[in-house]
């Protein structure tokens, strides 16, 4: 589903690279979990995936679509199929959850018919239906990236990416979140995470690929968290 | 897609309202641009009014010695109005240069005891020549003087040829004229270019605000029509309230004026913003708008690489 080809990415020439040589392929319905010391490359990796940053070298797969020879006005396009999830939550602060879900939707142009209809379902997933009109000050950070998460798979993407998702969390919000992950993957959507926390990885038991100084230097089916 | 278009108008409006104060600003100096230029509209009709008077004052008269005949008269009329420069050529006889003396001085007892003592009429005919431009004057002039040139000494036929007179205060009118008009125009550029900027910054203003929502925006994978429309709709809102504001602005402005211009131009500058009213509605706003749109794509382009 994802296939990176010897991708490097050197951000100032002469500095060591950002990526290098990094090479995997993710099968579609893959739960993978990347770890590594800040600054290895991760977030890099995932940036990549939806086209924020270009690779120096090496191209970037989804399908069998290049993802960097995408043309600058199909982006969006591209971008409606992947979910995104990020350790600052990233909700609009003067909206509710029911309207920060929805404004996903709006943004791709759907119907106030299907609005109404998925933004619920979208809250059940995440087990926040009777918070649906609380806004983010009202949330504590568990439930912010719940209703994060619930944005990110409104749409309905093919893959989830999420970058330290549980950073910010205490360890039963981390865990609350990682079942709602885990939940979504079994429904079939891929899923992408990066993370530092040790535990969740332990308790996942799923493929983990280990990188260090922009390369992958483990890639574990059943990995568990090694530095 | 019309879902799609009811929501960028949505938030095209809600960012209008939201950055009212920042809004207002952008509005306030494109009102003044489009009143600016609404004025030089209005006053340039007022000159180019005027200047069509004064130019219809102009003419060259030519007076023939009284012993001129009328047939020769006639002939030289025939080759005035043969030029290409002359429009138009008036013949006066002698009998009706009488008439019009006797009626301009039909008051003054005196000189038409005197005309009365003469006992034969001492006016001679003439001829009244217009050109389009007051610039021809100066070959229709060279023509006569040829004219003069080859009569016979014997029996002359021009008595005088009277032009020179206007035609210093002609070209001081002018060129007075133009340089007005081209003093209005570098003040309406200065203004223009001025109100793009502070329009570009106000729409970049809101552009900052609204940053945080532009990347979820993009994240979600919001096209970039969805992102600009609502800051190209905020552009084209400042451009008609503006336009709209500046004629409602000169509507008070000429009424006050109208009475004064009709005395002093001939042409009362109300019922002139009545009548073109149409025209003027359609000049502001659409150029309003098209300050604004262009203002906001300037500021969209710069300052969301979407």
């Amino acid at each position: 589903m994802i296939y990176f080809d010897n991708v490097s990415k050197i951000y100032n020439s002469g500095e060591t690279g950002a990526l290098r040589d990094v090479t995997f392929q993710v099968a579609p319905g893959e739960f993978l979990s990347v770890v590594g010391h800040s600054g290895a490359g991760k977030t890099t990796l995932l940036k990549m995936i939806i086209a924020e940053d270009r690779p120096t070298s090496g191209s970037v797969f989804f399908q069998s679509l290049n993802i960097h020879a995408i043309p600058k006005g199909s982006l969006p396009n591209y971008r409606r199929k992947i979910g995104t999830v990020f350790q600052d939550f990233k909700l609009l602060q003067n909206k509710t959850a029911f309207e920060n879900i929805a404004f996903a939707m709006e943004a791709n142009g759907r119907s106030d018919e299907e609005i109404n209809d998925n933004v619920p379902q979208a809250l059940e997933l995440v087990d926040l239906s009777d918070k649906s009109w609380h806004f983010p000050h009202e949330l504590s950070g568990g439930e912010k990236q719940r209703v994060a998460i619930a944005r990110a798979i409104v749409n309905q993407p093919d893959i989830i990416i999420a970058d330290e998702p549980t950073g910010n969390l205490d360890p039963i919000a981390t865990y609350e979140v990682v079942q709602i992950l885990k939940k979504i993957n079994d429904l079939g959507t891929t899923v992408i995470m990066t993370t530092h926390n040790k535990g969740v990885i332990d308790a996942l038991g799923r493929r983990v690929i280990t990188m260090d100084e922009g390369r992958v230097v483990r890639d574990d089916p059943e990995g568990r968290y090694v530095l | 897609m019309i879902t799609g278009i009811k929501r960028i108008i949505r938030s095209g409006f809600i960012g209008f309202w939201r950055n009212a104060y920042v809004s207002l600003a952008a509005i306030f100096v494109m009102t003044i641009t489009l009143t600016v230029i609404c004025g030089l509209m209005l006053g340039n009709e007022l000159l180019k009014v005027s200047l069509v008077q004064i130019q219809e004052k102009v003419d060259i008269n030519v007076y023939m010695v009284t012993t001129a005949t009328e047939d020769s008269i006639l002939a030289l009329k025939t080759s005035l109005e043969s030029l290409p420069d002359v429009t138009e050529v008036t013949y006066t006889s002698r009998e009706e240069a009488l008439s019009q003396f006797r009626d301009r001085h039909k008051n003054d007892e005196l000189t038409i005891q005197a005309l009365e003592e003469l006992g034969d009429n001492p006016l001679g005919a003439s001829l009244a020549i217009r050109a389009a431009e007051t610039s021809q004057y100066e070959s229709i002039s060279q023509f006569l003087d040829e004219q003069r040139n080859l009569e016979n000494p014997e029996s002359p036929l021009i008595d005088r040829v009277n032009f020179n007179q206007n035609k210093n205060a002609i070209d001081k009118l002018t060129s007075i004229i133009n340089a007005a008009d081209r003093s209005g125009k570098i003040a309406m550029i200065v203004l223009i270019v001025s109100s793009i900027l502070i329009s570009f910054n106000t729409i970049r203003l809101a552009i900052y605000t609204s940053r945080e929502e532009i990347s979820i925006m993009r994240l979600v994978g919001a096209s970039n029509m969805f992102i600009r429309g609502p800051f190209m709709l905020q552009g084209v809102m400042y451009g008609l309230v503006s336009g709209v504001l500046a004629l409602l602005i000169t509507y008070p402005v000429a009424l006050y004026l109208g009475p004064a211009t009709e005395a002093f131009f001939g042409l009362n500058i109300f019922n002139h913003f009545v009548t073109s009213f149409a025209h003027l509605f359609f000049v502001l706003v659409g150029s309003g708008i098209v300050l604004g749109i262009v203002s906001s794509i300037l500021a969209v382009a710069r300052y969301l690489r979407v």
